[in-house]
């Protein structure tokens, strides 16, 4: 079936099977890779995206249920001369992360979580970050990077 | 994981998914955000032929206050509900679980009338709604019917939905903040509950509803009579442990889930004001 949905702002179109899961549309079809599979069971949190702004577990939503929706990946977030944005450099200032699987995930999660709560507590920042896991950092530095990130106004939307 | 093969319908009303699901039968399933549905098919536990995705149908999307109850469509989400000022002053109980279900992208996702159509037992909102005394409206082919909480959930993972009927608004009873107390063991966070308990005072009295302590959502039904009839919460819930069935797992053995239930019902009972 043909799907058609915005990824980071550019009208995309594939022809896809109905079974196929958001995750897969974005990173086979779009060729978008910074999405990773992490448990694939909407545990782990490494494929959230935003959809319509919201954070998503894109290995639980199919392509279909995405169909005429707004995606928004890691790739979608810097600007167009590749300045990261807030929250990237955030994380990349405060250090958190290590080896960098779950990050794409976590950024998408906690700019999701400060478009809902724009000056979080740390414990609004732990809750809101439950549906991510890290195995490296023990998510000191992801809180210190959500908090930092926090403090600096939002330049896009 | 990839799910099998299965054909994809967006339904554009609820007439139109009623239609679909009559003419398809046990092949078709309806799909709302996809949050039970989608796990159970990418294991292969559940192999639709058909996927009606009544999703996007935003006219079932609402929390109402309709004076005597609150009305809440049954495809509003988690997050809508958790964040809802009608819900959060006159059902704090429920705005309150659904801000605790899963975490906060499955809240973007998930429904009431999703997950209350799953039935499982381990889920928080059954057990909500029946300690609530809410009433579930439902749309088939001769029109809308209603069913009590206390008659929806039939066994393990059936309720009482005919195949063609569509779940389309759950009624919430009234209830005041002060006046309920919801407890859930987890080992993890975003875990389903190894035992969960809810008490709440509405109108029709002090309901207590259990997760996860049998095949089915369960009320506490000798608690009810026991704080009905005038016992504190201590004395009550002693009795928490009655009629219920819980399997025993690795996360603990039948005495000590029953164990779990008394002390979670007694401090639910206790945030309650009982």
């Amino acid at each position: 079936m043909k799907i058609d949905m915005t990824v980071n702002g550019a009208a995309e179109s594939h022809d896809v099977e109905a079974r196929t899961l958001l995750v897969h549309y974005i990173r086979d079809e779009v060729g978008l890779t910074g999405t990773n599979v992490g448990c694939d069971t909407t545990s782990c949190g490494a494929c959230t995206v935003l959809l319509n702004g919201e954070s998503v577990k894109s290995c639980t939503v199919l392509a279909a249920q995405a169909a005429g929706d707004s995606i928004t990946t890691i790739e979608g977030l810097a600007d167009d001369l590749g300045q990261m944005d807030r929250v990237q450099q955030a994380f990349q200032d405060c250090h958190g992360l290590q080896c960098g699987f779950c990050t794409p995930g976590m950024v998408m999660a906690v700019t999701s979580l400060l478009r809902e709560n724009p000056q979080p507590t740390e414990a609004d920042v732990r809750l809101g970050l439950e549906g991510n896991l890290c195995r490296c950092t023990g998510y000191h530095n992801i809180v210190e990077a959500a908090l930092a990130a926090s403090s600096v106004p939002e330049m896009r939307t | 994981m990839i799910p099998a093969r299965f054909d994809y319908v967006r339904a554009g009303s609820v007439e139109e998914a009623i239609a679909l699901l009559s003419e398809h039968g046990d092949d078709a399933k309806l799909l709302a955000g996809g949050h039970s549905l989608l796990p159970l098919m990418k294991l292969r536990l559940a192999q639709p032929a058909m996927l009606v995705d009544i999703g996007p149908l935003r006219s079932l999307s609402y929390v109402r206050d309709e004076n005597d109850y609150v009305a809440v469509g049954a495809l509003t989400r988690h997050h809508d509900i958790a964040t809802s000022p009608v819900a959060m002053s006159s059902a704090p109980v429920l705005a309150h679980v659904a801000g605790q279900i899963g975490d906060p992208q499955v809240r973007h996702r998930g429904t009431i009338g999703g997950s209350i159509a799953h039935g499982d037992p381990a889920s928080d909102l059954p057990a909500v709604l029946l300690a609530l005394g809410a009433t579930m409206v439902v749309q088939g082919p001769n029109g809308r019917r209603e069913i009590a909480a206390a008659d929806f959930f039939v066994s393990f993972f059936e309720v009482a939905l005919a195949p063609d009927e569509v779940l389309v608004e759950i009624r919430v009873p009234k209830s005041a903040q002060g006046q309920w107390g919801f407890e859930k063991l987890t080992k993890r966070a975003q875990d389903w509950a190894i035992v969960g308990a809810v008490a709440v005072r509405s109108s029709a009295g002090v309901g207590v509803g259990l997760i996860n302590m049998g095949p089915v959502p369960l009320r506490a039904s000798a608690v009810e009579a026991a704080v009905a009839s005038g016992a504190n919460a201590v004395d009550a819930a002693a009795l928490a442990a009655e009629g219920t069935e819980p399997s025993a797992d690795f996360n603990g053995s039948v005495a000590y889930r029953q164990h779990v239930a008394r002390v979670l019902v007694r401090r639910a009972l206790e945030k309650a004001g009982v």
